[in-house]
């Protein structure tokens, strides 16, 4: 079996050559294909967390990868909270991830 | 003593709690999962800003004391492994953007003053060194050191899981279908599809749903379910310190209106979201996601936080108050079937009011001495008789 059955000049769906881009994060540069998510990138890459978590530290990256849990958000040119998994790259994003400390009750502070 | 308790609500639960803890025999019956209506979609506010004076606000100045007690009486009853209460008495700040809202506000403020609530004048200056990231339109504000909040569904479960320590027992997925009564005509006791319960008092805390509950039980009762939407905002970096309101707030809470209004109250919680509220509306147990609720209270609390323009919206949730056409809470006896108790009609201050009303129901159900007067809450107030006649 071919990865391309159908003869690509005779392809109703006329697909493009696809086309490299690359999103910076954490100091590195990762290549994928224009029209792939953010979050495709990194996980291809095998970069599987990209945010922290207030309470525990923890990692975090792709949960729902639709769009509804909000668990992959990250910073994308110093616009945060955009979802990692509904982000399609453009080519030459920077991408931090996103840790916010939680907020100190009043009597604590 | 055997008291039924319907509903595991946070009223339920506080009610469960402080008869159990008096040495009655609690059980509690719910018809769906424990904390699964009202208590699981609201705020948590402990207020008395929002209140005018009169009974309610005896009532949330009574509920001001009673839960920094009763906060640090669960976290020392369940312990560090049960999650927090986030219990939390960060004040509440009022501001209006108008000069004729800052009259109002001032002259609201002073009235609460004489009713005991610490309600504290601060000008322009002062608001925005409260909350830097006020509007610069703010004309007055009024802090409010007396307003708390709590995690509603962790309060919930933890006075729950407080009355069980107690010995009351719990029963979920257990709907209570009809009464069961003595020949005299007392109630003893609740009917369930799985058999019936006896008790020597019924205590309906059944919120918004306590109509039906009531009705089910023999007595009409006027309690409408009135809707209320909140926007949650992803967690972002700590810039809203106290809860804080539009001065229009007041007047959306004692309103009978019907239709959409809203009005802006913003705080953040302990996980570092931002809730973004409010709104009422009566459309019966209609729950279907209205945009334009939605868009309305975004649009208003830009008004106040500019800032939020940029916010992201994680989700939105939207819950029922129990709401009474006298707007004043219901604790007490059901005059028209000895057996019954109503602590209901808390419309959307349930969760902070849910410790002084059970309070007061312990001291109704076992003789002991009120809090407070208990006639403004009692089922035959003045106020009441209008309604409770209408159907009858």
């Amino acid at each position: 079996m071919t990865p391309r059955p159908v003869d690509p000049a005779r392809d109703p769906a006329e697909p493009a050559l696809a086309t490299t881009v690359t999103i910076e994060f954490e100091g590195r540069r990762y290549e994928g294909v224009r029209g792939q998510t953010v979050a495709g990138i990194l996980l291809s890459h095998d970069v599987l967390d990209w945010r922290t978590t207030s309470v525990s530290g923890a990692g975090r990256g792709l949960f729902c990868g639709i769009g509804v849990c909000f668990d992959c958000v990250v910073s994308v040119d110093g616009v945060r909270d955009v979802r990692a998994c509904q982000r399609r790259a453009r080519g030459g994003e920077l991408v931090e991830r996103q840790h916010d400390r939680l907020p100190q009750p009043r009597e604590e502070r | 003593m055997r008291a039924i308790v319907v509903g595991a609500g946070i009223v339920g639960a506080a009610c469960a709690r402080s008869l159990a803890r008096a040495g009655v025999d609690v059980l509690v019956l719910e018809r769906g999962a424990a904390v699964g209506g009202t208590s699981a979609a609201c705020e948590g506010n402990l207020l008395v800003s929002d209140k005018t004076p009169g009974p309610e606000l005896d009532l949330s100045l009574l509920a001001a004391d009673r839960w920094a007690t009763v906060a640090a009486e669960l976290h020392e009853e369940l312990g560090a492994a049960f999650p927090s209460v986030e219990y939390e008495r960060k004040g509440g700040l009022v501001v209006s953007t108008t000069a004729d809202g800052a009259d109002a506000l001032r002259a609201f403020a002073a009235t609460q003053r004489t009713a005991g609530v610490d309600a504290q004048d601060v000008d322009t200056a002062g608001a925005l060194a409260l909350e830097p990231y006020l509007t610069r339109d703010v004309t007055a504000g009024v802090l409010y050191p007396q307003d708390a909040q709590v995690q509603p569904v962790t309060a919930a479960e933890a006075l729950l899981a407080s009355a069980r320590h107690a010995g009351a027992i719990v029963l979920t997925e257990t709907e209570v279908v009809g009464a069961v009564r003595s020949t005299d005509g007392r109630l003893i006791g609740v009917s369930t599809p799985a058999g019936d319960h006896g008790g020597d008092v019924v205590v309906n805390a059944a919120g918004p749903w306590a109509g039906d509950v009531a009705r089910r039980l023999g007595v009409h009762l006027p309690v409408l379910p009135r809707r209320g939407m909140v926007l949650v905002t992803t967690r972002m970096p700590h810039r809203v310190l106290h809860k804080v309101y539009d001065a229009d707030y007041v007047g959306a809470t004692q309103s009978a209106d019907a239709d959409l209004q809203t009005s802006t109250v913003v705080e953040s919680t302990a996980a570092g979201t931002v809730l973004i509220g409010s709104s009422r509306q009566r459309v019966g147990f209609d729950d279907r996601l209205d945009v334009e609720v939605v868009r309305e209270i975004a649009a208003k609390s830009l008004r106040i936080f500019p800032f939020l323009t940029s916010a992201s919206v994680l989700r939105t949730y939207g819950g029922f108050r129990p709401y009474m056409p006298d707007h004043l809470p219901l604790v007490g006896a059901d005059p028209r079937l000895p057996g019954l108790f109503h602590v209901t009609g808390h419309e959307g201050a349930g969760i902070g009011l849910s410790v002084p009303s059970a309070d007061l129901l312990h001291a109704l159900v076992t003789g002991s001495a009120a809090p407070l007067d208990p006639a403004a809450f009692a089922v035959d107030r003045p106020t009441l008789a209008p309604y409770l006649e209408e159907a009858s």
